[in-house]
């Protein structure tokens, strides 16, 4: 008898423990949430906050004028994100494709943790990588005489965000239960039909949602678009352009603001929106990602 | 299916952070002497500690960059035992100083001539302090306007924080706001490596930097500029140790040290020796000049 309640206290502990840890996750998040937007509310009592949106300069250390417009920065930070993903997608999608429906399986052994290797490659070795090869490379192809541009920052995103894409989306391929291949193969389809016009819009919502996580790593990633974009304050005029993105900025300027200052505050304000544009893709990744998952069932 | 995945990743994460924590840890247990600050003083400096930590193994000394700006928030924020900065300190941050009772003494640590480079295939050899700030401030965009080649002028500059950001825009543009097309870098090294690549590039960096140590002559690849205070006035290099002792030169500074209040033993036997002969011996190896008559008296002064 009291061997069993012992053992129904224990069980209740285990219980406990585990869903402390699943609540401290959350709150987490929750304190992050908060710490950003009190840091970052104090802004706009010296900042309007349409100027702070729309405004295209960015001169929070200026002895003539100060202002806060963080419009070239963000605009910056969708044309780098717009980049990688335009080039990640396709050739995530292809070798995503590759490995769950061409390749042989060993092939499938190796090249697939070689993928997700490279997920783990530090991203100021990927910018290292943009300043010695990327850079001189666009600087020659384009006939400028730096390769320092938001061309640069996407070609590297896209190799970060890569493996996340080819990742989720070979996962979403496999789960495509394999009676409908055959069900098209044995209707005299070939692989590249039954590829095409029935497994990835089987998987389509995985590979969407591939496509949404990749982006949000593309957007948050810092080091490597420090390295390589230039970080010129200009408002872009193309891809050719050096550009300054917003997380970047943050990253340059927190290290020597004076604390509890407006720009101290602005740069939070930064972060909050950056926090805001993140979370929207996301959210919209998981809501996509979800559905799958019903339909599946 | 997800997690699987994604378990393997988070276990690498922990493994990585707990690499990259515990040396701080154990660092931060051994009283380490910090200093912080200029990332034109960052190299001189590092190797200063290095020569005094052989001699004296029992007080290390940890040396970090992030500008000078950094180095002095984190004087006045305790985080730091002696900041680097390669200006003055502002008003401003006197005032922050006075309200959180930190009491700063400065020490020149060495001078340096600050220089405009160029990629070597730019055929011009000098500018004015005028053209300077007419440049940086974005008036002057094609180098064909100062009778180059037509090619836009790329900018090359540093970050606010930066000791030589400020001394530049007080000397040269005369206050008033840098380009937005300034490609703003990390530190001296990452300007050289720009204007190295950038036939049209113009950058600054301090004098310490341009120099090829094995010929002590500039580095392969670059152009220091000659700067003449006006259209008038000869123009000087900064590696012309005369011109920059004399003033002729005219974007010489002190590069300085500070520390709150008056230091310990510890610090005032690394501040010795980094202002004595034989640290003075390395600053001029370095690249960098050594400090006059004028900052020694004053040295000894503020050590006591």
């Amino acid at each position: 008898m009291t061997k069993q309640k012992l053992r129904n206290l224990k069980e209740s502990a285990i219980r406990t423990f585990f869903f402390m840890n699943g609540v401290l996750v959350i709150f987490i998040l929750l304190g992050i949430f908060v710490l950003l937007l009190s840091s970052a509310v104090p802004a706009f009592r010296e900042i309007k906050l349409k100027e702070f949106l729309t405004g295209t300069s960015w001169e929070p250390t200026s002895l003539v004028k100060v202002e806060y417009g963080i419009l070239a920065m963000i605009v910056s930070t969708v044309l780098v994100t717009l980049v990688a993903v335009i080039i990640a997608f396709p050739i995530g999608l292809g070798v995503a494709a590759y490995l769950s429906d061409v390749a042989h399986w060993r092939v499938r052994e190796i090249v697939k943790p070689i993928v997700e290797i490279l997920a783990g490659i530090p991203s100021v070795v990927v910018g290292f990588l943009g300043i010695v090869l990327f850079g001189p490379a666009l600087a020659k192809l384009f006939g400028r005489t730096n390769g320092l541009n938001a061309l640069n920052g996407g070609i590297l995103l896209a190799i970060m965000a890569l493996p996340t894409i080819v990742s989720i989306s070979e996962d979403s391929l496999n789960a495509v239960p394999s009676v409908y291949s055959e069900a098209s193969l044995a209707l005299g389809g070939s692989r590249w039909q039954t590829l095409v016009r029935v497994k990835i819009p089987a998987a389509l919502s995985g590979i969407i949602a591939a496509f949404m996580l990749g982006m949000g790593r593309a957007i948050g990633e810092t080091m490597t678009v420090l390295m390589v974009t230039g970080n010129a304050r200009s408002f872009p005029h193309g891809l050719l352009d050096s550009v300054r993105t917003m997380t970047s900025n943050i990253a340059i300027e927190l290290g020597e603001v004076p604390y509890y200052t407006t720009h101290y505050y602005a740069l939070f304000a930064i972060g909050l929106v950056l926090f805001i544009m993140t979370f929207g893709v996301n959210l919209i990744a998981d809501v996509v990602l979800s559905k799958y998952q019903e339909r599946e069932r | 299916m997800l997690y699987e995945k994604y378990r393997k990743l988070i276990a690498w994460a922990q493994l990585g952070l707990a690499l990259v924590f515990t040396p701080i840890l154990i660092a931060q247990g051994r009283k380490m002497m910090q200093v912080k600050g200029s990332d034109t003083l960052i190299n001189l400096v590092q190797i200063l500690a290095e020569e005094y930590m052989t001699k004296n193994p029992k007080s290390p000394i940890a040396v970090l960059g992030g500008g000078s700006g950094t180095g002095i928030s984190a004087l006045i924020n305790g985080t730091t035992d002696i900041a680097d900065h390669s200006r003055e300190i502002s008003s401003k941050e006197l005032n922050q100083m006075w309200e959180r009772g930190v009491k700063p003494r400065t020490f020149a640590l060495a001078v340096d001539g600050l220089s405009i480079i160029v990629n070597e295939k730019n055929p011009l050899t000098k500018l004015t302090m005028d053209q300077v700030g007419a440049i940086y401030r974005g008036d002057v965009k094609n180098w064909r306007a100062l009778g180059g080649p037509a090619q836009p002028i790329s900018l090359y500059g540093r970050q606010s924080n930066s000791g030589t950001y400020a001394f530049l825009q007080e000397t040269a543009l005369k206050n008033k706001n840098y380009s937005s097309d300034v490609k703003e870098m990390n530190g001296n090294a990452q300007i050289i490596e720009g204007v190295l690549a950038d036939e049209a590039a113009i950058g600054y960096v301090g004098v310490g930097y341009v120099l090829d140590k094995a010929t002590g002559k500039p580095m392969k690849g670059l152009k220091v500029l000659l700067i003449a205070k006006d259209d008038k006035a000869e123009a000087y290099a900064p590696t012309d140790k005369d011109a920059v002792d004399t003033g002729k030169y005219p974007i010489s500074r002190a590069l300085y040290q500070s520390t709150n209040g008056k230091p310990n033993a510890d610090i005032t036997a690394f501040l010795q020796f980094e202002l004595g002969p034989e640290g003075q011996k390395i600053v001029e190896r370095e690249g960098f000049y050594p400090i006059g008559v004028k900052y020694v008296q004053e040295n000894a002064k503020n050590l006591k």
